[in-house]
């Protein structure tokens, strides 16, 4: 008896150390960690962010064709190609870059610099750029660069930049009478044109803009620049939104939502939404940049490319003061080898730097049936910008008339303000107060969000 | 009684000899103790590694800032930041807001709901699969179906408010203030409809459990619904109402994916909780994304929670 009891109190004991040896192999497989790029005999491989996943065919297939020429006339580099759409997601992107598990060369928007410098991820690219490794080098758009630059030392490469206007869509205005090739360019024409286009009926409207996650801040600096105004004063210390610039804005949004109704009582809305909406003709004007009408309501929404159009930024005279910009770029880990890092600008010199070839090779998008001839990105200036520009007009598909009226506004990018997202953030409650409250109290809005900003950017 | 002994170093000469006989005996306890110990060492390192590195990291970090790569001790500046935050006052102003609504709302919702269940003598079965079923429903789709119920344009509810020639409403985009706001109402009732069925079954549970006898004396003493309910029901199932009380608070104050799907990734200060602002500190602001600062709010939270929890064991025990 005693003997099965030992025996049972063994087996229990073996249990409990098989259990532990389990839960140990356990962890052990769980911390196990894989290393994506290596080198050695001479041959280098790059894990590289943002390939167009297969849901995106043509973007795709164009991806590959790149990849596997650069390849051929590389023969010593492998390029990792990882699918992301979209390219950046903040949560994500924050979460990698404190681990240290972003790709040998990644993507990161404008507004990322500080964050990756801070937390040590980005490599010092400065020795490795020069008019030899990118022979456009001297052409890109300086405040593209600058995007990538701290102090003298150089991080990255930028690969698009944009600028904003306003988005039309010319089926709406031409259902209402109005003049699709002279979008309006001031608030007051903006409020004639929606309402015009709202009293179509069937649950149309005529002006759309953001109210969340961070959007609705980020429309309304753009909107302030164009009026004029600067959201944070050059010293970056305090806020300058509030201003006659910014109330003009608020107070136009607010005339058309609740004396117009050329809004929509549906607000709180976050990107993505009114291109669905502008995709699906229910919306006839919003503001954005170029690309949404390639990248998003065109492809991904169903919308038809020659339902949109697009004039500059509305202003309180016609002619934008200028317009918020950005844009994106890609930086190289921190712990790239030198070989690394020089196939990774080499890659993007190839994909994204250089007239006719790979972004910008024209006429394979019109060969693939994508659409030609949208006004941005404006990467280069100079020579390269002429020589990009005769090829884009060579191929162009569009009808590039839909878009003069923006071009030559010839909007002047301010870039964003300092400590951005956390800016927006506090502005978010304020457009939304403007189009969900019809008794909002818009100076005591801005006099209150002004002075939180002024607290943000004393914090920081 | 040897080892105290020998702790106390009052058997000088034989000491060697008693702690032979002490070590004797503890190695006898964990053998005949091994395989528990082996099971629990499972736990603990889930724990260690799940549970107490991640809040031991979260406080230093709280206490440190990263810059340029470069990790240096900020002292209470991370601090400092988060109070100094206007958003910060306002989104504890929500959370005790839907905590308070929702203990008033979903707690006593799904004890009601209990009763009537134990009550019925038909389709009971059918009623409690019904009740349970928003359970089964993936958050993220159940507050997708209530984004789209509250539309003030296209939604469901302002359209059978509108069918009865009654007000519509803008429901969780509405701009009032006065507590409580509708937009924290409206939060509330998906909450509620979204989690009420675990609670029902607890409770339904519990109220099981109640000897028939007693209902039946209390009924022969004369007691109406409501008297057998105050005086036989809430009294038995005391304890079960007590625990689901104090996790409910706990549940609450961590409210998250409510107000971040609701209001279109947490936005506006209607409904931003606290965990709400933890999550725009940490990831949502690109380009000034910020551990330190989100690891800072984290621990008052965490402080916050932790008084609450002591507090509740301090009285359950001291009632019990």
């Amino acid at each position: 008896m005693s003997r099965q009891l030992h025996r049972r109190a063994g087996c229990r004991q073996i249990a409990g150390v098989v259990a532990v040896a389990a839960l140990g192999l356990a962890a052990a497989a769980c911390s196990s960690s894989s290393s994506t790029s290596s080198s050695g005999g001479g041959h280098v491989t790059i894990s590289v962010d943002c390939a167009p996943p297969a849901s995106s065919p043509v973007q795709h297939k164009e991806w590959t064709e790149d990849v596997a020429l650069f390849e051929k006339q590389n023969p010593s580099i492998t390029i990792q190609s990882i699918n992301t759409s979209p390219c950046e997601v903040p949560a994500t992107f924050t979460a990698r870059l404190r681990a240290g598990t972003e790709p040998n060369v990644f993507y990161t928007y404008f507004t990322d610099r500080s964050q990756v410098l801070d937390a040590g991820q980005a490599a010092d690219i400065t020795p490795q750029v020069t008019a030899k490794t990118v022979p456009a080098l001297s052409d890109i758009d300086p405040s593209a660069m600058t995007a990538v630059t701290a102090g003298k030392t150089i991080y990255g490469l930028p690969t698009s930049n944009y600028t904003q206007g306003l988005i039309i869509n010319r089926a709406l205005f031409t259902q209402a009478h109005l003049n699709p090739d002279q979008p309006p360019t001031t608030w007051a024409a903006v409020a004639q044109d929606a309402k015009a286009i709202t009293a179509l009926g069937h649950g149309i409207y005529g002006y759309g803009d953001y109210s969340a996650g961070n959007n609705g801040g980020w429309h309304f600096s753009s909107e302030v620049d164009a009026n004029g105004g600067q959201m944070v004063s050059s010293d970056g210390t305090t806020a300058s939104f509030n201003s006659a610039p910014g109330t003009a804005v608020l107070q136009a949004l607010h005339t058309m939502r609740f004396t117009d109704h050329s809004m929509s009582p549906t607000q709180q809305l976050a990107w993505g939404t009114l291109q669905k909406q502008m995709a699906a003709g229910k919306l006839g004007m919003y503001i954005a940049a170029p690309d949404d009408i390639y990248n998003v309501i065109v492809p991904q929404d169903g919308g038809h490319i020659n339902d949109y159009g697009m004039g500059p930024l509305p202003s309180a005279s016609g002619t934008p003061v200028g317009s918020l910009s950005g844009g994106n770029d890609y930086m190289f880990a921190k712990r790239d080898t030198p070989a690394q890092i020089q196939a990774g600008i080499k890659w993007l010199n190839f994909e994204n730097l250089t007239p006719g070839v790979g972004q910008f090779n024209y006429a394979r998008q019109k060969a693939d049936g994508f659409p030609v001839g949208f006004p941005e990105p404006q990467l280069f200036t100079g020579a390269t910008q002429v020589k990009n520009q005769q090829l884009l007009d060579k191929s162009a598909t569009i009808n590039t008339a839909y878009y003069s009226t923006f071009t030559a506004a010839h909007e002047k990018g301010m870039g964003e303000p300092k400590d951005a997202q956390a800016v927006y953030k506090t502005l978010d409650p304020v457009m939304l107060a403007v189009l969900t409250n019809p008794n909002a109290n818009i100076s005591k809005l801005l006099s209150s969000a002004a002075s939180q900003v002024t607290q943000i950017l004393a914090n920081n | 009684m040897a080892d105290t002994l020998v702790r106390l170093g009052k058997v000088k000469g034989s000491s060697d000899s008693m702690r032979s006989l002490a070590g004797g005996r503890l190695g006898r306890k964990v053998r005949r103790n091994l395989s528990a110990h082996g099971f629990l060492i499972g736990a603990v390192i889930c724990f260690a590694f799940f549970s107490w590195y991640p809040i031991a990291r979260e406080i230093i970090m709280s206490f440190q800032k990263t810059q340029l790569g470069v990790t240096t001790w900020a002292g209470w500046k991370n601090y400092t930041r988060i109070f100094n935050d206007p958003t910060f006052w306002q989104a504890w102003r929500n959370t005790l807001e839907f905590t308070v609504l929702a203990l008033i709302v979903g707690y006593a919702v799904p004890f009601f709901v209990a009763i009537l269940l134990n009550e019925l003598r038909h389709a009971r079965g059918y009623l409690r699969i019904l009740v349970y079923l928003p359970v089964m429903l993936p958050p993220a789709s159940a507050l997708l179906l209530f984004a789209y119920f509250y539309d003030p344009a296209y939604g469901l509810f302002n359209h059978v408010l509108q069918a009865v020639h009654l007000p519509t409403s803008q429901w969780v985009q509405s701009p009032d203030t006065t507590i409580p706001t509708t937009a924290m109402i409206s939060v509330v009732i998906a909450a509620t409809w979204m989690n009420m069925g675990g609670a029902t079954l607890i409770y339904l549970a519990a109220l099981q459990n109640i000897p028939g006898e007693l209902y039946e004396a209390a009924e022969l003493d004369g007691a109406g619904v409501f008297s057998r309910i105050r005086h036989v029901t809430i009294p038995q199932t005391r304890l079960i109402l007590s625990m689901l009380l104090a996790l409910q608070v706990v549940a609450t104050m961590q409210m998250f994916v409510e107000a971040f799907i609701l209001t279109n990734g947490g936005s506006g200060t209607t409904v931003i909780s606290v965990v709400n602002l933890i999550y725009q500190y940490a990831f949502a602001l690109s380009g000034a994304s910020n551990y330190n600062s989100a690891s800072a709010l984290g621990v008052v939270l965490m402080l916050v929670l932790a008084v609450f929890s002591g507090g509740y064991l301090w009285l359950s025990r001291d009632r019990d």
